[in-house]
């Protein structure tokens, strides 16, 4: 500790993981233009289709930016993207950044919602797990857990709507309920949720209790129970709060993931959200929103990815010097 | 030998060899085993529940679900095993590139791993749709951008634990030129790893391809695809729920089966890998 820009310092290593953050953002949206060039032929007829008069093609090939080098095209997207100018959809005319500010917070109430669950519901059957390793309980919440894992998201999703709202007729079949009414916002977004929270319940569950499991052979564990301190204290005082850590880490990467669950479950439910805006997006080529959608789903990401890394950061400082290279083997 | 029997030691690994067995013999030997061809129309029959003709029932078009399901394994299959083989070729090439690489050039490596890595992997998949357009050959290519820099990120860093080591200076020291050493002397040091993660990417590529299909942006019809299948009877789910069942019920199947194996896997070539989550 000699200083705050000393190596291994939070202030540098922040800057540093800032920098690359940057960097990412940047690279992203240089590799989606990119992408345009590599594909033989014009873009702007490739992506408005073979009946566009010359004078729309020319039109979306200003907008765009087509004419312009790469790096000019990138910079010039960054330049308005800050003053909040995410471009123009070329179909509707509507500005990308209100159609983006409409959909997003839907997505972000159904991603945090769905985090949320899996950790209510995944921390406990980790533990119980934990506490019991080997026996027939943990045994069936392995077996429990992995499937949870292994079934796709959709096929959840859909699943949940013919069981309970084509079936039961418990929970509506579409949108994100009325504006203004919460209670019907939370009627409709009961089936999302879970069908979005239920792979994450079981990967959380084998991370609590894999880690808990090491945590609990851990030298101060065993001081704790030998003062006599109940089991039950022993687990859920002190050695959960340490076995969780790295259920923090992997949300940074859960958001990512989440996001891409968030387009399935938000096309399947027909709901509103950032996810079915950059589906119907890419299905009519509207080049535009995707680029836009994309930026902030990235920057969602990034930023996610950047808080989680300062947290872990801030509880351990060896993860400081180490972590930059480290985490990047992750991924879910 | 000695992992396969490892493998079924374990209850879960049991299930998961079965599972993949299953899957892999239906894939293979589904010209032998469907009852009928995967695109044969009978729109009599449509959105018929089982029965002694259609074993699993139909879809909207009458087609024979059962069939198409065990084709849809051959595509569901294929992709995965097409795409981790690839991947993985490029991403180890890459990785070794990396670590012995002078560090500008090692820099802008990591650099492009990072910018794939910073998109969730459907995103970036969907971005790439967008651009490259649908069907089989470009869902390989995209998917296969999707996974590189994860086997490159592990090879460069396997590499970078065995790089200073004795026997590769002696190598060195013998006159080995720096490709020889790459391809005869890392390379066998560090696929034991890699291999156990590329076994373990196979339920992921099996999921993204049939999601991309399910959101019509993948394998193009009439090719039996599980995605496709799902998507169709999602379409019709109010008149029949089979056609939902049968290929969300396959692709669960192989996506568990794998996952299991997977696991039982690297718990057997290596039980210290176990520690990642």
């Amino acid at each position: 500790m000699n200083g705050f820009w000393s190596k291994g310092s939070l202030a540098r290593y922040g800057a540093s993981r800032l920098a690359t953050a940057v960097l990412v953002l940047v690279g992203s949206i240089a590799l989606l233009c990119s992408l345009t060039l590599i594909v033989p032929g014009d873009p702007a007829r490739i992506l408005l289709g073979a009946r566009a008069t010359p004078e729309l093609v020319e039109t979306f090939r200003q907008q765009m930016g087509l004419n312009l080098p790469l790096y000019e095209r990138v910079f010039v997207f960054f330049r308005h993207a800050l003053q909040g100018d995410l471009g123009t959809d070329v179909i509707s005319g509507r500005s990308v950044t209100d159609m983006v500010m409409a959909a997003l917070p839907n997505t972000i109430v159904l991603a945090l919602s769905a985090i949320g669950l899996a950790v209510l519901l995944g921390i406990p059957i980790g533990c119980y797990a934990a506490v019991r390793p080997g026996s027939l309980l943990d045994q069936v919440l392995a077996v429990f857990s992995v499937s949870l894992v292994a079934t796709p998201s959709y096929v959840v999703a859909i699943l949940l709507l013919y069981f309970f709202s084509v079936r039961l007729g418990w929970f509506p079949v579409l949108g994100a309920g009325e504006p203004g009414h919460f209670l019907d916002q939370l009627h409709h977004l009961i089936l999302p949720m879970v069908a979005l929270a239920v792979g994450w319940v079981g990967y959380i569950a084998r991370l609590v209790r894999s880690s808990l499991l090491e945590v609990l052979s851990e030298p101060f564990i065993r001081t704790a129970r030998a003062y006599g301190q109940p089991e039950r204290r022993v687990v859920m005082k002190y050695a959960l709060k340490l076995a969780c850590i790295p259920t923090v880490a992997i949300l940074g990467v859960g958001i990512g993931e989440l996001m891409g669950g968030a387009v399935f479950v938000e096309v399947i439910f027909n709901r509103p959200g950032l996810g079915s805006l950059v589906f119907d997006a890419i299905r009519v080529r509207n080049y535009p929103v995707v680029q836009g959608c994309i930026l902030i789903i990235v920057a969602i990401f990034v930023v996610t990815n950047l808080l989680v890394d300062f947290a872990y950061a801030w509880l351990d400082p060896r993860v400081r010097e180490t972590l930059g290279r480290a985490r990047s083997g992750g991924g879910a | 030998m000695d992992i396969l029997r490892r493998i079924w030691r374990s209850p879960s690994g049991r299930i998961g060899l079965i599972a993949t067995l299953l899957v892999i013999i239906g894939g293979l030997a589904a010209p032998l085993l469907a009852t009928h061809m995967p695109n044969q129309i009978d729109v009599a029959a449509r959105l018929s529940p089982p029965s002694a003709t259609h074993w699993l029932g139909t879809d909207q078009l009458g087609r024979d679900l059962f069939s198409r399901g065990l084709y849809g394994t051959r595509v569901a299959v294929g992709v995965a095993l097409a795409v981790t083989a690839i991947a993985l070729l490029i991403g180890i090439l890459l990785g070794i590139a990396a670590a012995y690489a002078p560090a500008p050039i090692e820099r802008i490596i990591l650099a492009v791993f990072d910018i794939i890595s910073a998109y969730p992997s459907l995103i970036l998949a969907l971005a790439l749709v967008a651009v490259l357009g649908p069907g089989l050959q470009n869902i390989i290519i995209l998917v296969t951008i999707v996974f590189v820099p994860r086997f490159g990120r592990i090879a460069r860093a396997q590499t970078l634990t065995i790089k200073e080591q004795p026997f590769l200076e002696a190598e060195r020291a013998l006159g080995a030129s720096g490709g020889r050493i790459m391809l005869f002397h890392v390379l066998p040091n560090i696929v034991g790893p890699i291999v156990v993660l590329a076994s373990m990417n196979i339920p992921v590529v099996i999921t993204l391809e049939a999601g991309l299909s399910f959101l019509g942006v993948g394998i193009r019809p009439p090719l039996a695809s599980w995605g496709s299948m799902l998507f169709d009877g999602f379409t019709y789910i109010g008149q029949s729920v089979w056609p939902v069942l049968v290929a969300g019920g396959m692709l669960t199947l192989a996506t568990l089966g794998f996952t299991l194996f997977g696991e039982a896997l690297r718990d057997a070539i290596d039980p210290k890998l176990r520690r990642e989550p």
